[in-house]
């Protein structure tokens, strides 16, 4: 390209002998576009849920003379959910490895068990908020109540939520098949499931076992 | 996949560009490694040969270090430069999360100590809802 034929181009500033390789080509492919956008809404969740944890963690002791955490959690049930939900991830990836490499019945297969597994930590979590509320330590007990329902339910509904979208992706995968934009979307659920569970390492380690350190 | 999307110079997120085995076993020593680190957190809060007051921040030492295998395993954030945007905004991602965190946790904790004329008011056990 020559000076005379440039295009007008605006804020492009150096010509193409002084381009430094990464600009000329336009913008990148969607399969790299929408992903790393994809990656900026989960970071930005991230934050989200650093605002949670730090309330929690100001409000922690705020029981007024209600439960306080060391009588409220059940470390069992807290490691069966973080199995759980680890396996879910993991079987996430194999999901995607097949999915990358057309193989509809192990896609179908390894999707199916990440939303089984997905379910088990969903029961689980539901099956202890309805524990605390029965036995009187619902979210309006006390602030640190209110603090823990908040960051544990928002983990608790991003988690229904991708789950949703996982039936989909099966329903969607069934009938389109392995498409670009189908491959594309499974990626993007791949990241969301994989981040929630880097957000649930944070939960169990601060709200459930530095909660019931003796 | 095709072999034009393979030749791009960036890399998405969660994704990789190796043979079925490398990818799977990626997957594997993840899944290892974080199983690990899970069991070493829960006994290191469950023992007491441990020293007490150290207990809670090795668990989050621990918990930081399985975040960063969970990266590196399952989202395949890596050093390399087609991965330069992804740790970027990794990097910048993480800038906030600690300044919210240790921000708030540290403010509060300093206006707890400070602004303490009457400890009925300003202890957070007493206060209601």
């Amino acid at each position: 390209m020559t000076a005379g034929t440039e295009a007008p181009a605006i804020g492009l500033t150096h010509r193409a002998s002084e381009d430094t390789g990464h600009g000329h080509r336009g913008p990148e492919s969607k399969s790299i576009v929408v992903p790393y956008g994809f990656w900026l809404f989960v970071l930005s969740d991230m934050v989200l849920f650093s605002a949670l944890f730090a309330s929690y963690a100001t409000l922690v002791g705020a029981t007024d003379g209600g439960p306080t955490t060391s009588q409220l959690f059940d470390r069992n049930l807290v490691a069966i959910e973080t199995i759980a939900l680890l396996v879910s991830s993991f079987v996430c990836g194999l999901a995607l490895i097949t999915a990358k490499r057309a193989n509809m019945a192990w896609t179908q297969f390894w999707l199916l068990l990440t939303g089984l597994l997905g379910l088990v930590f969903l029961s689980i979590e539901i099956y202890e908020f309805g524990t605390m509320i029965a036995e009187g330590a619902g979210p309006q007990r006390s602030a640190f109540l209110s603090a823990f329902f908040t960051l544990v339910g928002c983990h608790g509904l991003h988690v229904t939520a991708g789950l949703l979208w996982l039936g989909t992706m099966m329903a969607q995968i069934l009938a389109k098949g392995f498409r670009q934009h189908i491959i594309r979307r499974l990626l993007c659920f791949s990241i969301f499931w994989h981040a929630l569970d880097i957000i649930w390492v944070a939960i169990f380690t601060i709200v459930y076992l530095i909660g019931t350190l003796p | 996949m095709t072999n034009d999307e393979r030749q791009t110079i960036d890399v998405a997120p969660g994704e990789q560009h190796d043979s079925f085995l490398s990818e799977t076993l990626s997957y594997v020593i993840g899944l290892g490694l974080a199983l690990l680190l899970t069991g070493v957190s829960f006994w290191v809060a469950s023992t007491s040969l441990l020293w007490a007051p150290g207990v809670a921040t090795g668990l989050v030492v621990l918990a930081i270090a399985q975040m960063g295998i969970h990266l590196v395993f399952f989202l395949h954030i890596t050093s390399g430069p087609d991965n330069a945007n992804n740790v970027l905004a990794l990097a910048f991602g993480v800038l906030i999360v600690f300044l919210v965190m240790i921000g708030t946790i540290w403010i509060m904790a300093h206006m707890n100590m400070n602004m303490a004329p009457s400890p009925d008011m300003m202890d957070l056990r007493m206060q209601r809802g």
